[in-house]
């Protein structure tokens, strides 16, 4: 438990260097997920850094593209590539793209286009009922994702083909690029119209390791539905002075000063 | 020149045959199976078939997906919703990743007939030959699509594979083998080239024959792959008969001739006359009927090799 506090506390520091050395990057996101992505990574995935296209291997597909600098935080810490890498995000002469890219280790599937990551999870898991593999897909949805038609495309066809081994989670922060999601487009209620779509929902603190970790293992129980879980979580989580401010949504250039305050805002 | 046979019969045969002896594919339809012609293999081998109903979109981005996993998916549906209305998912879940994926589109061209504009697509492969380390192939006949096929399931990587409607005449051997990338010369002459793909091929040896018959010797090449193009051939017969007519069931925005155009421009630049249909919606109504509407008869190929002749000459 603890662990996984440090270990997501450093996902946020990683993070917010990256995005401080590339001058751009979206924090705000960034650090909404990262208690997500550290007990995906550090307890539910099975992955292995010396192999990562191992055919077998659990797939995570960050659909939320632009919160990458926290998926390549995660991936350095987990031991595919060398932590100090993340300082290179968004070079010309380094492979850490602005937005997931399949060249990059641990990375399953390219998004930054929103919607289209369910779909391509969804194709895995049918992949792995397909070939009696025993592999889980996850997908980690943003609010941007909820709006786009290709997403409910894959809800409903996950939902027909009682796609179990597929759980979506929500970055539910309630922000997006310019505004908030209940002025911008409203999609709640949420559960409601995924339960009818077929889909086991679950709602957590998208910031309480617990609850997150409870609402996986639901997830591995199920066996005739894929599985959501609608994670409430806080825009810029960590950052004082980022939290629930849409104006750190989007590709960010973050002074010496904002930097070092967000660190010692993340100190231990 | 002798059966007429739908390059999408050709396609469900194709399937079928390749369902009984290989175990990398599965079939992804979008309820369309009895318009793209893979009804037969649907029929044959329902475990091997992902549905995806109306919801292209999603079909096309699970493929990138399914791919992942070590399986082929070859994705079935129209052109104007799989090079079109998904076209950003082929573009970014398949092409970008590299994803081995076949995407066979049926629906192209004015070929389809009577369906109307909606359905004749005649963009797709300027779409689809925009996006990066994307093959492109289209059978010109029956006997073609039954090679083609296992051809592309053999050449790793994403391809775009388009698949005619309408009854075509058979004019390749049974056993000639397809090659990808490699274009074939049906018809020896110096006077002119006639650079054909798809259905246009035949109309393209029909009008080699006539233009025989005025003294001028047409060179007949299928163009059966758009990308890559087989660079050697086209700048063989752009040196050796100096004129060139390209011929497709397809807008000239964009297309083979475009992509023909662009290769010599750069290398050997030389009279081109354009064939095809001319920034225009289609219509609908029978396939010969649109061919004369739209200028893309075997008379229409004639008429501009004789004009792009005059060029050269000039």
């Amino acid at each position: 438990m603890n662990d996984l506090r440090e270990l997501a506390r450093k996902i946020r520091v990683l993070a917010i260097e990256a995005i401080y050395c590339a001058r751009s990057g979206h924090p705000g996101g960034s650090l909404s997920a990262a208690d997500i992505l550290g007990v995906l990574y550090f307890e539910e995935l099975r992955v292995d850094p010396t192999q990562p296209r191992w055919i077998d291997r659990d797939r995570f597909i960050l659909s939320k593209g632009h919160a990458c600098p926290a998926l390549y935080a995660a991936l350095a810490l987990k031991g595919f590539f060398p932590a100090e890498d993340v300082r290179s995000l968004r070079k010309i002469d380094h492979y850490l793209e602005g937005h997931p890219d399949v060249k990059i280790p641990g990375v399953d599937a390219p998004s930054g286009s929103l919607g289209m990551g369910l779909s391509q999870g969804l194709g895995m898991a049918l992949g792995a009922r397909y070939g009696k593999r025993s592999f889980r897909t996850y997908v980690l949805l943003g609010d941007g994702d909820m709006q786009e038609g290709n997403t409910w495309e894959a809800f409903m066809a996950a939902g027909h083909h009682k796609v179990a081994s597929l759980t979506a989670i929500l970055d539910y922060n309630g922000l997006q690029g310019e505004d908030l999601v209940t002025k911008q487009m409203n999609y709640n209620p949420i559960a409601e119209k995924l339960t009818a779509f077929g889909w086991n929902v679950q709602e957590v603190d998208g910031h309480n390791i617990d609850q997150l970790r409870a609402a996986l293992a639901a997830a591995r129980s199920e066996c005739d539905r894929p599985s959501f879980i609608l994670a409430r979580t806080v825009k810029g989580k960590g950052v004082e002075f980022m939290e629930n401010q849409q104006v750190w949504h989007g590709s960010s250039t973050l002074t010496n000063e904002q930097y070092q305050q967000s660190l010692k805002g993340l100190e231990a | 020149m002798g059966d007429q046979i739908s390059l999408r019969d050709a396609f469900g045969r194709a399937l079928t045959s390749l369902g009984s002896i290989r175990d990398d594919f599965v079939l992804f339809d979008a309820d369309v199976a009895g318009g793209t012609g893979a009804k037969p293999f649907v029929q044959a081998f329902p475990e091997k078939v992902v549905q995806f109903g109306i919801a292209e979109q999603n079909m096309m981005a699970a493929a990138g997906g399914f791919a992942d996993t070590g399986i082929i998916p070859v994705v079935t549906t129209f052109a104007a919703f799989g090079t079109m209305r998904a076209h950003e998912q082929f573009r970014t879940a398949i092409a970008y990743p590299g994803r081995n994926v076949k995407l066979c589109c049926s629906h192209i061209g004015v070929d389809v007939g009577p369906d109307g504009p909606t359905a004749q697509m005649l963009e797709d492969l300027a779409t689809i030959r925009a996006v990066p380390g994307v093959t492109v192939v289209v059978p010109a006949d029956a006997n073609q699509m039954l090679q083609a096929l296992p051809a592309i399931l053999d050449h790793p990587g994403p391809v775009y594979m388009r698949i005619g409607r309408s009854p075509a005449p058979v004019i390749t051997p049974a056993d000639s083998s397809f090659n990808i990338g490699k274009a074939s010369r049906l018809r020896g002459g110096n006077d002119v080239t006639l650079i054909a793909t798809g259905v246009m091929v035949a109309r393209a040896l029909a009008a080699a024959e006539n233009l025989a018959s005025d003294g001028i010797e047409a060179r007949v090449i299928n163009l059966s792959t758009i990308k890559p193009l087989d660079k050697e051939e086209l700048l063989q017969a752009a040196i050796e008969t100096g004129a060139l007519v390209t011929a497709e069931d397809h807008s000239v925005l964009g297309g083979m001739g475009s992509a023909v155009a662009e290769f010599l421009a750069e290398t050997h630049p030389v009279p081109i006359s354009f064939v095809g249909v001319r920034d225009r919606f289609g219509k609908s109504g029978e396939p010969e009927e649109l061919a004369r509407l739209f200028g893309l008869t075997a008379e229409d190929i004639q008429k501009a090799a004789k004009s792009v002749i005059v060029r050269k000459k000039a």
